[in-house]
């Protein structure tokens, strides 16, 4: 079927098939880098204008008044995803723990397709059901209790709005569980069963198994996941943009409404007029991209290790 | 003859649905060595890892029989496996210290399992272990170093003292020379022959030379079968069966 | 020694119901984690199907959108919209993925193959709004206008670095010997590549797209001030183009419940289809892969 063609020509069709896959791999390097300097270019009017140093310290982002620091909706953004990390990141770790030393396999299977499946829905859908869903609930049955509770910290103070950022974090939690549970799997899942064998062997129960041979030799790992969860919440949009009330303030209660990086530039990028506030905000949008590129080269050196 | 220490009766074992093990009885007497040899596949393994109840850990995998430890059936509805594993130590086919833990905590990992914390008791059963494991001399002055910093044959004998550490009467070793080297193995036959005043030792072992040299009794599997067992010499000199003869010939496996 | 020995006895017997009580609430709370995702999901599911389907009327999938204030009309425009970008961009991200996955496979030893590899996990986790904005400044900026084809570039970029990836990951599945038994026939490589190592894994790379499609139809970001949004009914690649996320988006932030009705109809339509791809791709084209234990 095949005719053994003429040597030169087997090249030739070598070569010119290489040339165009390992240009086309080129193509994502130079997606990547032109991305930056882009970002760059067209941030440059407000570098100059502010300075890249005060616009990120200067607390004020009022485009009405020409003023742009983008420390608010960079303190929205930190504060929403630790948040988010701290409601995730155990419960994923105890999820992934479920599915791979508790559960019986067909359980596991089904259950972890589940748990896949809230990483399919579309962020979109996770906003209009923050809107009509959660935010009411919240509103009438979560934040009145936290506030009559435990009002007399500053965090869970002033009226219940239902939107703001604790609404944002508990949606970005639900987001970014999947991302993190599934690498806990792998990362678990690597974790020779030799190892487990030989504490069961020495009268270890399940939980103190799992503790002495799982969870000590995954910290690294765990770390990682951890990491790219952060880098994920870091830069969600639509549910974010959603629920969390687009004031762009620093305040110390997590009912009240803030903005993040990501929503601010979803928010305004597309009614903005004055070169000044696209710039301002395209350089929002190159710190984020520096920002997630750093936690997530973090967490895949990590996790690179891990495997 | 004393008493037997531990006796499976009757004993079955499944992956699924594919029988490892086919009734089988088998009996051990304290202080004493068995070897359990066979081709790969036999299901010397499987036996072991039934006397500690691990077998049934494996995804899918059922045992059936009696495995009576000092009188009491282990297999029994009643029975925690996590009580019966301190009794019975194992060690592995693979060196597999915990990569977390430094040597000694290696050593001590089943005493604290237990809550046993005072820093006395540990050093002094650190030490106590590691010297029956031979390997004192050798970390003496680097025990807070992880324990998979060692060699191999060193990681394996950390791995005897850890299972010697809670002072198990009955040892159960899965192949523990078959990753190691000629001088590593040396030293752990030695050991074992050592470990024999103290404990009953239970050794799965693809090498016949190392059954003949270390055991007192030998069993031979074959395809789920306990095919032959009594005395080594005997075994080894005069086998009843056929099959053990065509084995330990060289004619398969 | 023996006085040890009791003595651990002793201790064993009495710490052991402590910590089997302890064993098993972990358990315990382990399971809860896992149920609370499960019930998680059928929160956000159940909403969906309960407000979105009793409106799913003809009319959604074949009206335009009515001026405000008007009640009834439809999703037409977006839903084509939609389409239309999802199709452009995987023309774009699909050839351009695959490819880029032979090479890392295929050819991807040595420092230019790692900086590939590393860029293209870098691009995956790149905020999908930067992505937005880049496209933005590249394209929408030069041409003055918004533009179906600028969002399809932004959900292209999205796409090829998760089909690399996975066409990467399935071909190093293939056993060596299978590419040398075809050199040895003297296939070139490039032929090898191609018709023994790629399509035996086409069935994998057809999930990883797949799975792609499902991702970028779901995006809403990078398409905000890429394609924006078109209220009329368009095909045309050089105008603002319309989609069924962005129109989701702007249906549920407006102050109008019928258009909060049509924005929970759409989000179900959306749901399904991402469901739908997922499900098919998941259980179908590969049985067997679930658990990951041992």
């Amino acid at each position: 079927m095949i005719k053994p063609p003429k040597r030169k020509d087997v090249r030739r069709a070598d070569r010119v098939f290489f040339g165009v896959i390992r240009s086309l791999s080129a193509l994502i390097v130079l997606a990547l880098v032109s991305m930056g300097l882009f970002l760059f270019d067209a941030s440059e009017l407000a570098i100059k204008k502010n300075g890249f140093v005060s616009f990120i310290l200067s607390s004020e982002w009022d485009p009405v008044q020409d003023a742009y620091g983008a420390l608010p909706v960079i303190f929205g953004t930190v504060v929403s995803s630790l948040l988010s990390l701290l409601i995730a990141f155990p419960l994923s770790v105890g999820i992934a723990l479920f599915l791979n030393e508790i559960a019986p396999a067909k359980l596991a299977r089904v259950t972890g397709f589940l748990v896949e499946m809230l990483a399919a829905i579309p962020s979109v859908i996770y906003g209009l059901w923050g809107i009509f869903v959660l935010l009411p609930w919240l509103r009438v049955h979560v934040q009145p209790f936290l506030i009559s509770k435990l009002g007399f910290l500053p965090l869970f103070q002033g009226p219940a709005y239902g939107v703001g950022m604790f609404s944002a974090g508990l949606i970005l939690s639900l987001m970014i569980l999947p991302t993190i549970s599934s690498i806990a799997r792998e990362v678990f899942a690597a974790i020779p069963r030799i190892q487990r064998e030989s504490a069961l062997a020495l009268g270890a129960t399940r939980w103190e198994m799992i503790k002495l041979a799982v969870l000590k030799s995954s910290k690294g790992g765990l770390f990682g996941a951890m990491m790219l969860g952060l880098g994920r919440a870091l830069g969600e949009t639509m549910a974010v943009t959603m629920v969390i009330g687009n004031r762009a303030q620093i305040v110390s209660s997590l009912f009240a409404p803030a903005q993040t990086m990501a929503s601010v530039i979803a928010n305004e990028y597309a009614e903005a007029t004055s070169d000044i506030h696209l710039s301002s905000l395209a350089l929002v949008g190159l710190l984020l991209f520096l920002v997630t590129f750093v936690t997530s080269s973090i967490a895949r050196i990590l996790i690179w290790r891990v495997k | 003859m004393s008493e037997s220490i531990l006796k499976a009766e009757n004993l079955n074992a499944w992956f699924g649905p594919v029988q490892a093990l086919k009734n089988i009885d088998l009996e051990f007497s304290p202080h004493s060595v068995t070897a359990l040899i066979g081709p790969s596949g036999c299901g010397k393994s499987t036996f072991v890892r039934c006397l500690n109840r691990l077998h049934e850990e494996v995804p899918g995998a059922t045992a059936q029989g009696k495995v009576i430890l000092q009188g009491k059936n282990i297999y029994d509805v009643a029975v925690d496996p996590v009580l019966i594993r301190r009794k019975i130590g194992m060690v592995f086919q693979k060196p597999n210290p915990f990569p977390s833990l430094s040597i000694m905590e290696n050593v001590v990992a089943g005493l604290k399992l237990a809550g046993i914390r005072r820093k006395s008791i540990l050093m002094e059963v650190t030490e106590r272990s590691l010297k029956q494991a031979a390997l004192w001399d050798e970390v003496k002055d680097k025990l807070n170093q992880p324990g998979t910093s060692l060699s191999g044959g060193q990681q394996q004998r950390l791995c005897i003292a850890r299972a010697l550490a809670v002072e198990p009467p009955i040892l159960l070793m899965d192949e523990p020379t078959s990753a190691l080297d000629p001088i590593s193995t040396a030293k752990i036959e030695e050991l074992v022959v050592q470990l024999k005043k103290n404990m009953t030792v239970i050794m799965v072992t693809h090498n016949m030379q190392q059954a003949a040299r270390i055991s007192d009794k030998t069993a031979f599997f074959l395809l789920g079968d306990l095919v032959e067992f009594g005395e080594t010499s005997s075994v080894f000199t005069v086998p009843r069966e056929k099959r053990t003869e065509q084995y330990i010939t060289g004619k398969f496996g | 020694m023996t006085t040890l020995r009791k003595q651990i006895g002793d201790f064993t017997r009495l710490r052991y119901k402590r910590r089997k009580t302890l064993s098993l609430w972990m358990t315990f709370l382990l399971s809860l984690a896992a149920i609370s995702a499960c019930a998680a999901l059928f929160a956000v599911f159940g909403y969906v199907i309960i407000q979105g389907v009793p409106h799913l009327t003809l009319s959604f999938f074949t009206g335009l959108p009515k001026p405000v204030g008007e009640v009834g009309g439809g999703m037409l425009n977006a839903l084509v919209g939609s389409v239309l970008m999802v199709f452009l961009a995987s023309v774009v991200g699909i050839p351009w993925g695959i490819a880029t996955g032979m090479y890392l496979s295929e050819y991807g030893r040595g420092r230019f193959a790692f900086c590939v590899r590393f860029c293209s996990d870098m691009l995956s986790s790149v905020p999908s709004i930067v992505i937005g904005l880049f496209v933005y400044v590249l394209m929408v900026k030069p041409m003055h206008r918004f533009s179906g084809l600028a969002g399809s570039l932004a959900l292209a970029l999205i796409m090829v670095p998760i089909v690399a990836r996975n066409t990467e990951e399935l071909l190093k599945l293939v056993p060596q010997h299978i590419r040398e038994a075809g050199l040895a026939l003297g296939i070139p490589r490039w032929k090898v590549t191609l018709w023994i190592v790629l399509r035996g894994s086409l069935g994998g790379i057809t999930t990883g797209v797949m799975l792609g499609i499902a991702r970028i139809a779901g995006e809403t970001a990078p398409l905000l001030f890429t394609a924006l949004n078109n209220r009329f009914f368009s095909i045309a690649p050089d105008q603002p183009m319309a989609s069924l996320p962005v129109q989701i988006y702007t249906y549920a932030i407006a102050p109008f419940e019928d258009w909060n009705r049509q924005a929970w109809s759409g989000a179900f339509v959306l749901i399904l289809f991402v469901f739908m791809l997922n499900i098919v791709t998941r259980i179908v084209l590969r049985p067997g892969r679930g658990s990951v234990r041992d």
